[in-house]
Parts: structure tokens; C-alpha cells; sequence
């Protein structure tokens, strides 16, 4: 009897078991970006910036060339890399504390350049690596390590939505922001990297997508409730939606 | 090609591309300028590319990653920007990714000002950013040796895949000398195989990392980095010496300074001062030849630096105990004259206790 494959492992992905703690995101957003690499057939032309946080061993599960960046900085490394190599794929894989705090500057002139790179901007409103501090990212109220009694705004003044800021830019060609909370979310989650990734074959200039994720280890929450968190108090903050399609990419 | 008058600062960015580095990346800062302006325009006529970030970090962290890709690479700055630099450098260091990176040193601390200094010396040879490293740093006093050494940086720079630090100061940056820059003898090929350039036809990924949780394993690759550290030690040290075979007195300067000492040594052999020099040209490998060979002839060494005292140090630990070393030196951005530099080896040949 002949079997049917049905879903298989993206070749994206490298065969290591990662280390994300149960119920975090990262997992399900690493496997679209490498089913999209998979997919557009430039697995064996891109090149990877890993960054600082919880993902900085993601340059061992994207089965591709991968380079580690200092802490925010991997938009400049990318910059670095796709001005030598302007015909390989290049994208960065950030965190909200590495992205939006310590390396907002590194990202916002990348994308003022118009640098033909992609970003995967991954938010779960807190620093998860260093013990869940808080992020620009964290909700007002959200209780972190750093905000005991909840994010107050007369102290630490409100989030920051990267995606609103970042589609002010003109270099900016291709700005969405998604969500992980459901599957007909994940579904939309990848067609945004998808439109990303051909932002940026297409040479259309600077591409990023905010993907708004978990963190129930630090939220202090079960993997179900992280989901409804996201759903419920992340996603009213950080509207979904396409911020920028300069090109009208489709 | 003849000789050409040339700045400093423009002699170090067409020593570059002569070296063949192709890539720049860099922001403006006095006393350099010059050489990312001159960058800006000579790099899209041999088909590279200058690109101007927004901060020294941004431009050490590009220089990262087209380091990464196996290119010749390069970015420049002055004190407070090399500063900034010092995390980016680790980096490198850690990542072993070869790129060379000149530090035209103005007078600080702080904002300190925009004239020649020489203050920044323990921070290019004892490490500024963290980590257990060191990095070769060339120091050239005339621009004619600038020529050579930006190219050697790139050779040493891809031989060991290490940053290199080109160190001068805010003068040799500024001053107009005449240069010729010859054609390059047949260097060593470099083969880069480990560069990041995507997986297509060559067998899989690579990763550039200087991240190792496993404390044993970064206990491993910290050893591998002493046995190149080493290997450095072993290969690339540079100095000059000057009248130094009947000196009773042994002058050490680099740069700038070891020229105008150059000039007051002169004056004090008319006056019949046994009088030499020892002038590092390798600051880090520290050349400590030239001083176990003297240290148990010479009365004393005399230190001239433009700081308070840094490179001191590493006369004192090369010397070891056998011979006085002395100091002068000039700080802020003060320029020591010849005047002042033959006043003090006087000073100390007359008997004055050192």
C-alpha cells in the first residue's frame, strides 16, 4: 500500500531540535520562513543574520548560510552583506528588545537606505532571554521583571509600533504586521513573508514583517492563554495589516 | 606611476584600494574625514562601494558583514568613533573575520579635540572592546610607509582572519607628503572557504557566529585564538632602529613622534650624545627583540609619546628591570617638539636622576 505524503518537513529548516521553550512562536515562524525559502526556490541563495535574544541559535535551524550580529545590529550586518552580494536574499531575524530597543536605530536606516533586504520582526511585548524584562514593545500595564507593577506610562511611556513608524519611511517598500494567535492567522502570517521575500527578488527595496508572538514562560501563562493574550490585549494595540506595499506587490 | 603629493588620510584610502579592498563603509569625523570623502569617489571607478552609515557601530557591524561574504573590507575613524567600534571588533575578532580598520587619533579623553594625539594607544593594543584578544596594530610615521603598511594590513588581516588596526595620528592624517605607489609584488592567495555567500553548488551551510554556550567548547576556541594570537607574536613583528649599535641612550617613539625624535636624536649625536631610537611599527605585536638585545648595554630608555604615558608600559615590560626607562610626552593634543625632545635626552645623558 502506497502512503500519500501529506506534509513533510520543509528542507527550510535544519534537522535540530530547537530550544524554544513550549508554547513560544518561534518555532511555527521559523518554519514559514523556511517553507518560504523552500517555495521561492532561494534557499541556497539567501543569507541569514541571526540576532541577539531567544533567537540567536537560529543560525542552527534555517538550513542556510548563516551570520550571527551583535545585539540590534543585524540590519547593518545584512546592509554589509547585500552590498557585496546584491543578487542573494538576505533577511534578519530579530526580537522585539533587539529590534525595537538597543538596534531601532540600525533597522529605521536600513530602511531609510531602501537597503533590498527583509526583516523578520518577531514581537511577544517582552524581553525573553534575559528573564522577561520589558520591551518598547510591552503593553502599558503588562507586569515584567523590569515592571514590577506594571508598565506605566507616566514612567516609561507607551509602546512603540514599529510597523506605523517604519511605513513613514519612503525607502520602506513592503511594511505588514501579523499575528500567531490561530491557524487562519499563521496562514496569513506566511503570505506576508512570502510578499516580503519577493519584495526583495523583485528588488523592490526594504521589506519587513512584525509578527506578533509568545511568550508564555515569561507572561506567566499556559501556551492556550498566551494565544487568547495575543489575540486579546496584543493585537487591539498593534492593529494588523499592511503598512506599506510601495510597489503594490501582490 | 611616479611619486604624487598626497594627505595622509587620502594616501591610506588609495593604499587601500591598491591592496584591493573594494568596500568601505564609514562616517565622517575630524581628523579623517578626508578618507571616506576619498573613498566616496574612487571606489565606484574600480566597481566597489562606499556606503555612509548612520554611526561608527552601524559601520563596523557592515564591515561585519561583507567581512562575512570573504571581501577586503575596511572602515576608518577617529578617537571617539573607534570607540564605538570596540563592540564591532570583538565581534570580528571572535567571528575571526578579516577587515582592516584605522583609528587617526585626536587628542581626548572625551570630545577632547580635533589635534594629533597618540592617547588612544592602550585601547588599539590592549584590547577595548571585551574578551580575551588581541589584534595586529600597524603604525606608520611617514606617508610612504603608510602606502606599504595599508597594504601588509589587508595581507596580515586575510592570513590570520583578524581585524587589523592602521594607527596614526591627526598629523600624519593632515600632512602632504609624496608617495609612489608601486605595483604589487605577487601576494599569497587567500582562499576563503568559509565565507557566507549563500549554499548554491558548494555543499552547505556555513555559520558565522562567535557565540559557543558551552563553556569547555569557548574554552577551546579561546585557545585556538591564543595559538594564532601567537602565531602573530611570532611572524609579524615590525620595528626600526636608529643609531642604536653604540647608543647609550635609547629613544622609543612611533608615528609622528618617532620623526621628530628622529631630529632632536641628530642634534644630541652633534653634541656628542651616544643617542638612538627604537620605533615599534608593529604597536601590538610589541617588538620586544630590539630591547632584550640593548637593555643591558644602554644607561637608559626614554619613552616619547603623544599621551601620558601608554606605550611606557610595554618599554617597561620589554626592558624587564635591566635598564631606567624615562618619559616624555605631550597630551591634548600638544605636538612635543624637537626642541623639547633634546632638551630631555640632554636632561637625562647630563646625569639627572631618571
Amino acid at each position: 500500500m502506497t502512503m500519500k505524503t501529506v506534509f513533510k518537513k520543509t528542507n527550510g529548516l535544519t534537522d535540530k531540535p530547537t530550544h524554544y521553550c513550549p508554547g513560544c512562536t518561534h518555532g511555527v515562524i521559523h518554519r514559514l520562513v523556511g517553507e518560504v525559502l523552500e517555495e521561492l526556490d532561494i534557499l541556497e541563495d539567501t543569507v541569514g543574520v541571526a540576532s541577539v535574544g531567544c533567537s540567536v541559535l537560529s543560525y542552527e535551524y534555517f538550513n542556510c548560510d548563516m551570520t550571527q550580529a551583535a545585539h540590534g545590529r543585524a540590519p547593518a550586518v545584512a546592509t554589509g552583506v547585500k552590498r557585496v552580494l546584491p543578487n542573494r536574499i538576505v533577511f534578519t531575524y530579530q526580537g522585539d528588545g533587539d529590534l525595537a530597543s538597543i538596534g531601532i536605530s540600525e533597522v529605521i536606516h536600513a530602511a531609510a537606505r531602501g537597503e533590498n533586504i527583509t526583516v523578520i520582526f518577531v514581537n511577544n511585548a517582552i524581553y525573553g532571554m534575559t528573564g522577561g524584562q520589558m520591551a518598547p514593545t510591552t503593553l502599558i500595564g503588562q507586569k515584567t521583571a523590569t515592571t514590577p507593577f506594571g508598565r506605566d506610562i507616566s514612567i516609561q511611556g507607551p509602546p512603540i509600533k514599529v510597523c506605523e513608524m517604519m511605513a513613514t519611511l519612503d525607502g520602506a517598500a513592503y511594511i505588514e504586521r501579523v499575528s500567531t494567535h490561530d491557524v487562519p492567522h499563521i496562514q496569513k502570517t506566511k503570505k506576508a513573508i512570502r510578499k516580503a521575500f519577493e519584495t526583495q527578488k523583485k528588488g523592490l527595496g526594504f521589506s519587513m514583517v512584525e509578527v506578533l508572538s509568545t511568550c508564555p514562560t515569561n507572561w506567566g501563562l499556559d501556551p492556550a492563554e498566551s494565544l487568547e493574550w495575543v489575540k486579546d490585549q496584543m493585537v487591539p494595540v498593534y492593529p494588523l495589516g499592511v503598512y506599506k506595499n510601495k510597489e503594490g506587490v501582490k | 606611476m611616479g611619486k604624487v603629493l598626497m594627505k595622509g588620510n587620502e594616501v591610506i584610502a588609495e593604499a587601500a584600494v591598491h591592496a584591493g579592498c573594494k568596500y568601505f563603509f564609514g562616517y565622517p569625523i575630524t581628523p579623517q574625514s578626508e578618507l571616506v570623502a576619498y573613498m566616496a569617489r574612487r571606489l565606484p571607478e574600480v566597481g566597489g562601494l562606499f556606503l555612509q552609515a548612520e554611526s561608527e557601530i552601524a559601520a563596523i557591524n557592515m564591515v561585519y558583514g561583507a567581512a562575512s561574504t570573504g571581501v577586503r573590507v575596511m572602515t576608518s575613524s577617529s578617537s571617539p568613533g573607534f570607540s564605538l567600534k570596540q563592540e564591532g571588533i570583538s565581534y570580528l575578532v571572535g567571528s575571526e573575520l578579516p577587515a582592516v580598520i584605522c583609528n587617526i587619533v585626536r587628542g581626548g579623553p572625551g570630545l577632547g579635540n580635533i589635534q594629533p594625539a597618540q592617547s588612544d594607544y592602550f585601547q588599539v593594543t590592549k584590547g577595548g572592546g571585551h574578551g580575551d584578544y588581541n589584534l595586529p596594530v600597524l603604525a606608520p610615521a611617514s606617508l610612504q610607509e603608510i602606502v606599504e603598511l595599508t597594504q601588509e594590513a589587508f595581507d596580515i588581516a586575510d592570513r590570520y582572519r583578524t581585524p587589523v588596526i592602521l594607527m596614526g595620528d591627526g598629523m600624519l592624517g593632515q600632512m602632504m607628503e609624496p608617495v609612489e605607489f608601486g605595483e604589487r609584488s605577487e601576494t599569497e592567495q587567500f582562499k576563503k572557504d568559509w565565507a557566507t555567500t549563500g549554499t548554491r553548488g558548494d555543499g552547505g551551510p556555513k555559520i558565522i557566529t562567535s557565540l559557543e554556550l558551552d563553556a569547555e567548547s569557548l574554552e577551546r576556541r579561546n585557545c585556538n585564538l591564543q595559538q594564532k594570537f601567537a602565531l602573530i607574536k611570532e611572524n609579524e613583528v615590525r620595528y626600526e632602529t636608529y643609531s642604536i649599535d653604540d647608543a647609550e641612550y635609547i629613544m622609543v617613539a612611533f608615528g609622528t613622534t618617532a620623526r621628530i625624535t628622529m631630529n632632536a636624536i641628530n642634534k644630541a649625536r652633534q653634541e656628542g650624545v651616544k643617542v638612538g631610537l627604537i620605533r615599534p611599527i608593529s604597536l601590538w605585536p610589541f617588538p620586544e627583540e630590539p630591547f632584550i638585545e640593548t637593555r643591558d648595554q644602554v644607561k637608559a630608555y626614554i619613552s616619547v609619546e603623544m599621551s601620558a604615558g601608554q606605550m611606557i608600559e610595554d618599554v617597561r615590560l620589554a626592558v624587564n628591570g635591566h635598564a631606567p626607562v624615562d618619559f616624555y610626552g605631550r597630551t591634548g593634543g600638544v605636538v612635543p617638539t624637537q626642541e623639547e625632545i633634546y632638551d630631555k635626552i640632554m636632561m637625562v645623558a647630563r646625569g639627572v636622576q631618571v
